[in-house]
């Protein structure tokens, strides 16, 4: 109970570590998987060290994953725009004006926060089934930018916070216009925020399964492939995929992270 | 002045507008849509016709059903006070350290977030089944004779929801607390209060909003997370996730599983109510 | 004046990492005494008091309260409390919880919570503001409570922490002489922490002046101002005017004649200076004079710039040959020379002080070759 300072060193740092674990032993586990060597189902047992099932990737042998995979990315990226570009504009007009309804606005922005995924999904089949909107690419990247627009919201909000609106007064002052303005001087200064929600949008998307179970029609992606191969065993490529999406989305956050550490450490 | 009053209004308009109409087509639209189809009936091929019934929600109420909302209401309670339980330590450690590493303890913590979920919990799967990770290993080193195979049991359901939602948990926390300015935590001590009391005292209840937003954030979503109780409960513990995305994807009962979303939405709303009742930034569940 | 010593710091030293933030503090604080640690940012004058407090180790050296080495016992171990200088009143509580806040901790009877509470909010002018809380006070509010909370728990010795540091420049002259009066009353001893060299000079008895981790003087208000013994003390207390030379003549019961870039001056005789010694004279200046006749003892000119009207006083400027100005000042109303007019500078060899100039780097060079 009465640890001195250097025990409690020790043991929060025993603590963190043991919880790190917690969070990536399963992500090793997959890593792991991608090198099994193993041919049969349920690709359990480990049968020698092996990169087939990265060459297999690009062999054209995992067609249908790939496919999916493609979807996957396809969808992320459309719907991170989408959602950057439709999030950013309404936090910054919400902050700026006031019109009858904000308040309603704003309350539909919780929505897709708040409830459940399940009846997120759900109240979107059922819409898209009753206005017979075929269920496929874009009913997801419908779907994806709906969950994500508040995520992009929030994150300019919170960098709104300290925004100083004269500083796009000055810049109509000497002679820019409303959109020059808007590029040069508003986008820039929100980047972060920007840069967080339009983040934040991507690895929603990219890690969704609920929503994207109601809404893909016959259109596979590549959590939803995941999840049929579970019962009868995944097989390594779904890892070795895995493995590959992880060490580009580390990557690139290491690349950007100056940005976005910085954001969280002044807050 | 009016061509400038124009102007704004259609500055106004143009950034407004695309979300406005977003959200009410995909947001409010389809909610409406639910509601009234909770009310609906089915024809022989059980398709939704509207016929003004409540019997969906007479139906609410059989005894297994109820049985299922229970055992949601359970394993999402045990998943919240678990994620509480191991999340406010480890937030309140990385939050207030002094380490240069601060941030990248931080990300540590999202970076999970980049693999699939579904792929995370699948690596559980490998870990704990019969001829897992961890059976293998414990059977190398004698500890046990026979295969062990933890998967589908409820704890193990509650297990993956921790894991699941565990960073919606330490998030929110971790801003509370990093919030908390430390020479609060000094005076208490200067005052002649120990640690436990410190901490009793100042640090809980000045943290509490943290709990409290993280606890919407995983209490709700685990009501929801199916997928999760299918791969690591193996169908024996069944959740009201599980209930509604049977009516919608094999049993075809479309304004029954209308009605259980809607019951699922009034939990949502007494919750986030008490929630602000409490005092709860709502910005505080966009993380 | 009382002498007992109530707190004893000795030899302590202090590192963060390889940044040595205290070196070889020495300070023994009086029963009784409104003792200021004064300093730029960053002096170690803090991190003195937070090792006072508890929050802080030293890195090696003893800290004692009342006798006793304190070494290894936490805050909440130590009859000192202290006053933060972002008050850190508790949010969640109420003004009368606040200051209740260490009684409940250590167990006191209802009863004479209430009592001592009250009282002490009285004593600091805060009766009927115990259901508020923090956040619907005002600054200089705030900090009474700050004060009250913890005086509340009776301390042998009360650590203040830049307590006035947000207040506005008025609230904060009126708080200045508020706790003066408060410590008088109490005779509780203050250790009070500010970078405000004239609020140090208005409050406390005795002055402690840190310059980079290292303590320069201790001494009360007035010894620090007309005999500050480094160069850091006279340009950090008050206006001065530094000069820079070297000893050229030392005649104990006569004179000390100085040889500076700009010309040749006199000051009083005293102990411990050597021909050839580097120093700095530091001449306020009040006392500083001007003539339009060189002084026997001092040939230093200049010409005259500028006057800048203060209100009673008149500032003058005067620009030396190398370009360096000095300054005087002047009742209004006094016969001033003319700007432009060349004047000769000098003061009564009483009136200035003499400080050796051991950190110039001449001398040190020539210390490490053993010259002198």
């Amino acid at each position: 109970m009465t640890l001195s300072k250097r025990g409690r060193t020790v043991r929060n740092a025993i603590y963190c570590v043991l919880v790190y674990l917690f969070l990536f032993l399963p992500i090793a586990v997959v890593v792991a998987g991608s090198f099994n060597a193993t041919e049969s189902r349920p690709y359990l047992t480990w049968k020698g060290f092996s990169l087939m099932w990265y060459q297999r990737l690009f062999d054209g042998s995992q067609a249908a994953l790939m496919e999916a995979f493609g979807h996957t990315m396809l969808i992320a990226l459309t719907s991170t725009l989408l959602s950057t570009v439709i999030g950013t504009l309404v936090a910054v007009g919400m902050y700026r004006y006031r019109f009858r309804g904000k308040a309603l606005i704003d309350a539909l922005l919780y929505v897709p926060v708040v409830i459940p995924e399940i009846v997120m999904g759900i109240s979107l089949l059922v819409l898209f089934a009753q206005a017979q909107v075929p269920r496929g690419m874009l009913t997801l990247v419908i779907a994806h930018t709906t969950f994500c627009i508040p995520f992009v919201v929030f994150n300019v909000r919170a960098r709104l916070a300290g925004y100083d609106v004269s500083v796009e007064e000055a810049s109509l002052d000497l002679g820019a216009n409303r959109v020059q303005t808007f590029w040069n001087i508003t986008v820039p200064v929100l980047a972060p925020g920007i840069g967080a929600g339009a983040l934040l949008a991507f690895t929603l998307s990219i890690d969704d399964v609920i929503i994207s179970y109601f809404v893909n029609g016959k259109t596979s992606v590549f959590p939803l492939k995941v999840m049929e191969s579970i019962k009868m065993g995944v097989p390594p490529s779904v890892n070795a995929l895995s493995a590959i999406l992880l060490l580009f989305t580390v990557i690139f956050v290491v690349l950007t992270q100056s940005d976005l550490l910085s954001r969280h450490r002044s807050e | 002045m009016g061509k400038r009053l124009r102007g704004e209004t259609l500055a106004a308009f143009t950034m407004v507008a695309p979300a406005a109409l977003w959200l009410f087509v995909f947001v409010a639209v389809p909610l409406i849509y639910v509601l009234g189809l909770s009310f609906c009936g089915q024809d022989e091929f059980g398709n939704a016709v509207f016929e003004f019934t409540t019997k969906n929600y007479a139906n609410l109420l059989n005894a297994d059903y109820l049985q299922i909302y229970l055992r949601s209401v359970l394993i999402a309670g045990a998943t919240t006070a678990l994620c509480v339980a191991v999340g406010y330590p480890f937030a309140y450690i990385i939050a207030r350290t002094s380490s240069r590493h601060k941030s990248v303890f931080y990300m540590l913590v999202i970076i999970p977030f980049w693999t699939n979920s579904l792929v995370r919990v699948y690596g559980w799967k490998t870990f704990f089944s019969g001829t897992g990770w961890l059976s293998s290993v414990l059977m190398g080193l004698g500890l046990i004779d026979a295969p062990i195979d933890l998967l589908y049991t409820t704890p193990m359901t509650v297990f993956g929801m921790v894991y699941c939602l565990f960073p919606y948990m330490v998030l929110p926390l971790y801003s509370a607390i990093e919030k908390l300015d430390g020479s609060l935590i000094e005076a208490s001590a200067d005052l002649g209060a120990r640690r436990s009391e410190t901490f009793l005292r100042v640090i809980l209840p000045l943290t509490s909003s943290g709990i409290f937003s993280g606890s919407i954030m995983v209490f709700i979503p685990c009501l929801g997370y199916f997928f999760v109780s299918d791969i690591l409960g193996g169908g024996n513990a069944d959740m009201i996730g599980n209930l509604i995305e049977r009516q919608f994807q094999s049993a075809n009962n479309w304004p029954l599983g209308a009605a259980l979303s809607i019951m699922l939405i009034l939990i949502t709303i007494v919750l986030v109510r008490a929630y602000q009742r409490m005092g709860g930034d709502m910005d505080a569940l966009g993380v | 004046m009382n002498e007992k010593i109530i707190v004893d710091v000795s030899h302590v030293d202090k590192y963060y990492g390889d940044n040595h933030v205290v070196s070889d503090m020495n300070l023994k604080v009086r029963e009784g005494e409104f003792l200021t640690l004064l300093g730029s940012s960053g002096c170690g004058k803090t991190t003195t008091l937070r090792m006072i407090a508890g929050f802080e180790d030293p890195t090696s050296g003893e800290i004692c309260i009342e006798g006793n080495p304190v070494a290894g016992k936490a805050p909440f171990e130590r009859n000192v409390n202290t006053v933060f200088q972002s008050y850190a009143l508790f949010p969640h509580m109420t003004i009368f919880d606040n200051v209740a806040y260490g009684l409940r901790i250590a167990k006191v009877p209802k009863a004479d919570i209430a009592t001592r509470v009250s009282d002490i909010l009285e004593l600091v002018q805060l009766e009927g503001f115990e259901r508020r809380y923090p956040a619907q006070l005002s600054g200089g509010q705030k900090q009474r409570v700050a004060i009250a909370r913890a005086l509340v728990m009776h301390p042998t010795v009360l650590l203040l922490d830049e307590p006035l540091g947000a207040l506005d420049l008025k609230l904060r002259k009126q708080m200045q002489l508020e706790l003066k009066r408060l410590q008088r009353k109490l005779g509780i001893t203050f250790v009070y922490v500010t970078h405000d060299q004239e609020e140090a000079m208005t409050m406390s008895d005795r002055i402690a002046v840190m310059h980079d981790g290292v303590l320069d003087q201790l001494g009360t208000p007035e010894e620090i101002y007309e005999r500050p013994q480094t160069k850091f003390v006279a340009t950090f207390i008050g206006e001065t005017n530094i000069f820079e030379g070297c000893v050229n003549e030392v005649d104990t019961t006569k004179r000390i004649s100085v040889g500076l870039e700009n010309g040749n001056v006199t000051v009083a005789p005293q102990e411990g200076f050597r021909f050839g010694e580097f120093v700095t004279i530091s001449v306020r200046p009040e006392k500083l004079r001007v003539s339009l006749e060189p002084r026997e003892g001092f040939s230093l000119y200049g010409v005259v710039r500028d006057y800048i009207y203060v209100g009673s006083v008149i500032k003058c400027n005067v620009v030396l040959p190398n370009s360096n100005e000095v300054r005087f000042e002047r009742l209004a109303g006094d016969e001033l020379p003319k700007p432009g007019e060349v004047v000769f500078p000098y003061w009564e060899p009483d009136d200035c002080v003499l400080i050796h100039n051991r950190d110039n780097e001449l001398y040190t060079a020539l210390e490490s070759i053993r010259l002198v």
